[in-house]
């Protein structure tokens, strides 16, 4: 039962009413391992959480966690998972620190520990001025980042986080994956939700992109990157005239497709993006004597990915200003 | 950022080794140490709870008891209508647990309990238990209230306790309609409005006229209505009224609407996992 995977989902389906949902995802998270789950707005991420979390049965397919069935062993399911949803589960008129002993004694911490670990998460979230204050007080991002500790004072063996890091600054952003990446170098096993590609690319291991209600794709992030497309020295030069020059001197033809749409003083040239090989690509334009106005070497997103996948751009939710 | 230096999965440990219902008690106790500092921070209610009781009993007492003290033998009205006050102020306490309720059933605190290892009705035991202990408080200021008005109960120390027996069995037995309501309900107003029958039904018993002053038909229904025996308990217990059978009518009534209520309440309450967020 140890050697089970974290969470092995097969063929989940799930409708509201008539409307389907999802449509036979099949998931797998390894032990220690992080996923990121991505999807456009009403893919099923949520949904997909909830079943695994067992807050949700799923209309078919199956679903372990832990080894443990969702729907018949959920008990035990709940014993090994810890969530934060995607709505704040706190208590407003209690203060921080009641809110995270209620939750630390309710996962069956030890009495022992409870207080040690409660202010450990106090202070990681930068909470611990803020600690004696009723949660009604905080602001949007404190009330997120109690939320977040809320979910971590059990350390679980499977932790589920449904886009944490909406709503907060940057700054409590850092500070989210740094506990994050803390608690998984413990041991835990995370699936986690999020629009933000940079945290995907910043803490998963994997990538699970959900559209349609099924996973289109599933890989690491550097695999991912690598299905739509390669590494590029991109220069960009003055003229058509001197983009033909350097073009011809590259065996490359300047036009749409490089650089900007219909751009035609941009020239993209593939490179494998190692030293050599850009020195290489850099001294042959040198050697033409045309001056670019700026050059760079891109490498493919998880945004092109994710364009490329689903067709809808990424939401870049706006940051909100309410994060303390 | 501080290091996480805490050993990892202790829970686990701990938990591998559970039974369901290990942790029974510690959980209940956990969830009603919430719902009681919940009750406790919301102090609008606590002294609406105790200043709505009051200001009836000055209406009553003062406004109409002139005119019903003529219909009474013996006792005065103050005496005669104590008890009865008593049991609206658990009305309020009541219909303030039903809207608690129904906050945490709608708000998202619930889905993290229920992804606990926790059993779904150790929260509506907290929100009971939460109900008494408030309901004890707010009966003492407002017993305290009548007294500086004149109230003179002549009860023994046995007397008192079983009076305060009667009135927690019947603060638990309406809270856990109040709860069945908060369970049910989608919304605030549904749940307002749903608890102004709790708030209406003691109008219609002995609480603050004899029945025998009513129309026949609302003197059936007073008379064969939960609040009526508890009302005569409490009244007999205190004030030496007759007591007759009412003390064994209030006592299963009280404990049938509290078990009928907490198993709804508990079966309606587990079932909601398949509403989504
Ligand atoms: N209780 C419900 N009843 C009916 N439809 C629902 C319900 N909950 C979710 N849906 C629908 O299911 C779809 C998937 O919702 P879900 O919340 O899983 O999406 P999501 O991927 O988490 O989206 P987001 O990025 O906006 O959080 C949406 O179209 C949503 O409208
Ligand atoms: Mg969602």
């Amino acid at each position: 039962m140890n050697d089970s995977p974290a969470v092995e989902a097969e063929g989940l389906t799930h409708r509201y009413g008539s409307v389907g949902v999802l449509d036979g995802v099949d998931l797998t998270l390894h032990r220690g391992e992080v996923l990121a789950l991505l999807g456009p707005n009403g893919a099923g991420k949520t949904t997909t959480v909830r079943i695994l979390s067992t807050l949700l049965e799923p209309t078919g397919g199956r679903a372990r966690v832990a080894g443990f069935d969702v729907v018949r062993e959920a008990r035990r399911v709940r014993e090994v998972i810890s969530v934060t949803g995607q709505s704040a589960a706190v208590d407003d008129k209690l203060t921080g620190r009641e809110n995270l002993v209620t939750m630390a004694r309710l996962a069956h911490l030890p009495r022992a520990e409870v207080r040690a670990r409660v202010d450990e998460l106090l202070d990681a979230f930068d909470l611990a001025s803020a600690a004696g204050r009723r949660v009604g007080t905080y602001s949007g991002g404190m009330r997120r980042r109690l939320d977040l500790a809320a979910g971590l004072v059990a350390r679980p063996r499977v932790l589920f986080l449904d886009e944490p890091s909406t709503g907060l600054d940057p700054r409590a952003r850092q500070d989210l994956w740094d506990v994050v990446r803390d608690v998984v170098a413990q041991g835990t096993s995370l699936l986690l939700t999020t629009q933000y590609l940079e945290e995907a690319d910043q803490l998963a291991d994997r990538v699970a992109v959900l559209d349609g209600g099924r996973v289109v794709a599933d890989g690491t992030p550097a695999a991912l990157k690598a299905r739509v497309g390669e590494a590029a020295v991109e220069l960009d030069l003055a003229t058509a005239d001197d983009a033909a020059r350097v073009g011809s001197a590259l065996g490359l033809v300047p036009g749409p497709g490089v650089g900007e749409p219909g751009a035609t003083t941009a020239l993209r040239v593939p490179t494998d993006g190692t030293l050599a090989h850009v020195r290489d690509v850099l001294d042959r334009v040198d050697a033409t004597g045309v001056v670019p106005r700026g050059w760079s070497v891109v490498s493919p997103t998880l945004d092109d990915v994710y364009l490329a996948l689903t067709g809808h751009p990424t939401e870049h939710p706006t940051e909100q200003e309410d994060a303390a | 950022m501080t290091t996480l230096a805490t050993a990892p999965r202790a829970r686990t440990a701990a938990a591998s080794s559970a039974r369901p219902g290990a942790h029974l008690a510690a959980d209940v106790w956990t969830m009603v140490r919430r719902c009681v500092l919940l009750v406790s921070r919301d102090v609008d209610s606590l002294v609406m709870g105790v200043a709505l009781p009051v200001m009836l009993m000055v209406v009553f007492v003062y406004v109409f008891g002139g005119a019903i003290q003529a219909g009474l033998d013996g006792t005065t009205y103050l005496n005669y209508v104590t008890p009865g006050i008593v049991l609206l102020c658990a009305g309020f306490g009541a219909a303030n647990t039903a809207l608690a309720v129904q906050q945490d059933v709608a708000g998202g605190i619930v889905d993290r309990f229920r992804s606990m290892p926790v059993t779904a009705w150790t929260l509506l035991v907290g929100h009971v238990v939460a109900s008494v202990v408030k309901n004890l408080v707010t009966t003492g200021v407002v017993v305290g209230v009548a007294y500086l008005m004149g109230f003179r109960p002549d009860a023994t120390l046995a007397e008192w306790l079983g009076a305060v027996g009667i009135i927690v069995l019947w603060v638990v037995a309406i809270t856990w309609a109040a709860t069945f309501v908060g369970v049910v309900v989608r919304s605030v107003d549904a749940a307002s409005a749903a608890t102004f029958v709790m708030l209406f039904v003691p109008y219609v018993s002995s609480a603050f006229v004899p029945p025998q002053t009513m129309p026949a038909l609302l003197r059936g229904f007073a008379e064969h209505q939960p609040v009526t025996p508890v009302i005569e308990t409490i009244r007999g217990l205190l004030t030496g009224t007759e007591l007759g059978t009412s003390p064994v009518l209030a006592v299963v009534w009280c404990v049938g609407i509290a078990t009928v209520f907490a198993v709804l309440a508990g079966v309606v309450f587990g079932r909601r996992r398949h509403r989504a967020g």
